[in-house]
């Protein structure tokens, strides 16, 4: 396939054949998956079940074994600047000396070039990002002092910052409290709203229909994918995660 | 201070001074990116190197030298990538495995040397913890070099090294070449090391890169301040490190070096402001004398309004028994002292009563409406 051909340009996220192993155990096997732009998805699936290796091998962080990606029809590195990606808080040194608003400005470097520094402007819109997420007050605060749900929206913020068109987000509601949980889902709507494509690792089966319109379900293998209203079953559910589902209420309010 | 003034002594300050600033500027990215140990691993691997520079130029040449130190190094850095790849160990093991093995190549060869004899075979000893003194004014130019592209690069690719070094994921998510950035990094400090070898030795050169880094961190809100006050701490440490050594008959400098630097770091955990263990111990103490001086003031005022009486005075066990102990004559004096409480008598019973003043109230309600919780 050409690179500069556009391939499936109608799909926010066109993924086919995608196969990640990690020495000989296959962590994501035969993928095929697409996400409509405009919607807010969710990936759920157990521990273990590939969903933030999903997200790495569709931004190109983890080499895949086979298959292919593409953003709204092209391949990830020429969509750089236009996916905000939101990784695991914990995948950071938080005691890391600077403070929230210079980690947000870490979303313009891109957008700089090489060599140039940030500078009043781009002040302004880490600023607003900040703003956006709550955390006006804490701009010039260390980030090592910010409690967890703090951290997580500066995150989010160093992504809106970047004025993507799609966001992908890496279990944002894990250890948060449920203030930050509610502002952040709130954030996410209005950019759905707003036409954006919102693409979040979840593991909170309990909320998924509350919070996503989109879903897909994961173990190693796709389960199932498509609207929440059609996918959330109970059938779907207990093929992806199998006998540990007694607490997890089904779509119509009845334990499984 | 006749000796300060010669030109030896001024060749190794200047030395010293460049090698701790370098290495205490790339340290700092170094710590940050937790890869402290692999400096370490580096500069052991470093003295085959040394020998084998030896042994081809037939002679102490610090080109051929610093060559095959660096020929080494790189050599160790590559087997400790392929043990991490594609074996099951972890990165320390792996670490542990390279520095020893090549190390102990190192030794050996030195021995080897040493037996055949031939003139300044004895001075390879200096490379294992350093000699101020066997340092040329011809090598300032090399280090001025070193230092200088180190700091050229910094400064060009501050961001994308801030970035790497904070999240390096998210920087490849954004297009960002990061293994190259971190080939640039790990290379740097490969280079600081191998200019520091002669000078620190390959024993303790980590602690140039790490010792400064560590002590600045305390001290600094953000990254251009840690690397700056690193590199600062480094120069300073190395400067008075090597003028010790270099001014005391037979004293290694390496070694002396590392206990002026780790003077700096014991300096600088114990008393930063923020993140010293000075500073927090007294910072819990003050949070917990709050909660105390509020427990006393809120069981004043319980046992008040349990009299309808705002002026009640209380008697000593009263309050004991309301707070569960008898508060320290020390706390009660405190809080006389700000005017929250007063100590009076409630005659004809002659033990000491305390009443809370209208101040005391507002206290006792705005510590209960607000917890204190424990400052950082």
């Amino acid at each position: 396939m050409r690179e500069d051909q556009l391939h499936e340009p109608d799909q926010a996220l066109h993924v086919e054949d995608l196969t990640v192993s990690y020495g000989d155990t296959p962590a994501l096997w035969d993928i095929d998956l697409d996400i409509p732009p405009g919607v807010m998805c969710a990936i759920i699936g157990p521990n273990g079940a590939g969903k933030s290796t999903l997200i790495k091998a569709a931004l190109g962080l983890v080499r895949p074994v086979a298959g292919h990606v593409r953003f709204l029809g092209r391949p990830v590195a020429q969509m750089r600047g236009q996916i905000g990606y939101v990784p695991q808080r914990h995948s950071v040194d938080w005691d890391f000396p600077t403070n929230a608003r210079d980690v947000v400005e870490m979303g313009l470097y891109r957008s700089l070039g090489w060599f140039r520094r940030p500078g009043r402007a781009a002040r302004a819109r880490a600023l607003a990002a900040l703003a956006e997420v709550g955390m006006q007050d804490y701009a010039d605060r260390q980030i090592s002092q910010l409690s967890g749900g703090q951290q997580q929206r500066v995150f989010l913020a160093r992504a809106l910052v970047q004025d993507a068109p799609i966001l992908i987000l890496d279990e944002p509601m894990a250890g948060v409290d449920a203030a930050t949980e509610a502002v952040i889902i709130a954030l996410l709507k209005r950019l759905r709203d707003a036409g954006r494509t919102v693409i979040v690792v979840h593991h909170d089966l309990t909320t998924v229909q509350s919070y996503f319109d989109w879903m897909v379900m994961l173990n190693i293998r796709i389960i199932a994918q498509g609207p929440v209203r059609e996918t959330y079953t109970p059938e779907n559910l207990r093929a992806a995660y199998g006998r540990h589902l007694a607490l997890i209420a089904d779509p119509a309010g009845a334990a499984l | 201070m006749g000796l300060a003034s010669s030109a030896i002594v001024q060749t190794v300050l200047t030395g010293a001074a460049l090698l701790g600033a370098i290495s205490g500027m790339l340290g700092a990215f170094a710590v940050l990116r937790r890869q402290s140990l692999l400096g370490d691993a580096l500069s052991h691997a470093a003295l085959p190197g040394v020998c084998l520079g030896f042994l081809i130029a037939g002679g102490r040449n610090l080109g051929a030298v610093m060559l095959g130190a660096f020929a080494t190094g790189a050599l160790a850095a590559l087997c400790m990538m392929l043990i991490i790849r594609r074996t099951q160990l972890k990165t320390d093991a792996a670490l542990g495995i390279v520095l020893s093995v090549f190390f102990a190549v190192g030794v050996v060869l030195v021995t080897v040397i040493q037996g055949q004899g031939g003139a300044g075979s004895l001075g390879l000893m200096t490379f294992l913890f350093g000699q101020a003194a066997a340092i040329q004014p011809a090598d300032l130019w090399i280090m001025g070099g070193v230092g200088l592209v180190a700091l050229g690069l910094v400064l060009a690719l501050w961001k994308e090294f801030k970035l790497v070094s904070f999240d390096p994921d998210f920087a490849r998510a954004q297009g960002f070449r990061v293994t190259l950035l971190e080939a640039v990094l790990t290379v740097m400090v490969a280079l600081a090391i191998v200019v520091g070898l002669q000078l620190v030795g390959v024993v303790l050169m980590v602690a140039l890169l790490i010792a400064p880094a560590a002590a600045a961190r305390q001290w600094t809100r953000s990254l251009g301040a840690m690397v700056g006050l690193s590199a600062l701490i480094g120069a300073v440490a190395g400067a008075v490190g090597a003028l010790i050594s270099a001014t005391t008959r037979g004293l290694a400098t390496g070694p002396v070096v590392v206990l002026v630097a780790t003077a700096v770091v014991i300096v600088s955990l114990l008393l930063a402001p923020g993140r010293g263990l000075v500073w927090q111990a007294m910072a819990a103490r003050r949070a917990q004398a709050r909660i105390s001086d509020g427990r006393v003031l809120a069981a004043l005022q319980s046992v008040a309004r349990d009299h309808d009486d705002r002026g009640h005075r209380v008697a000593r066990g009263v309050l004991a028994t309301a707070l569960g102990a008898m508060p320290t004559p020390a706390r009660l004096a405190s809080l006389e002292r700000r005017g929250l409480i007063r100590a009076t008598r409630q005659p004809p019973d002659p033990s000491p009563h305390w009443e809370l003043t209208e101040a005391g109230h507002a206290e006792a309600r705005a510590l209960s409406g607000a917890p204190a919780e424990p400052s950082r």
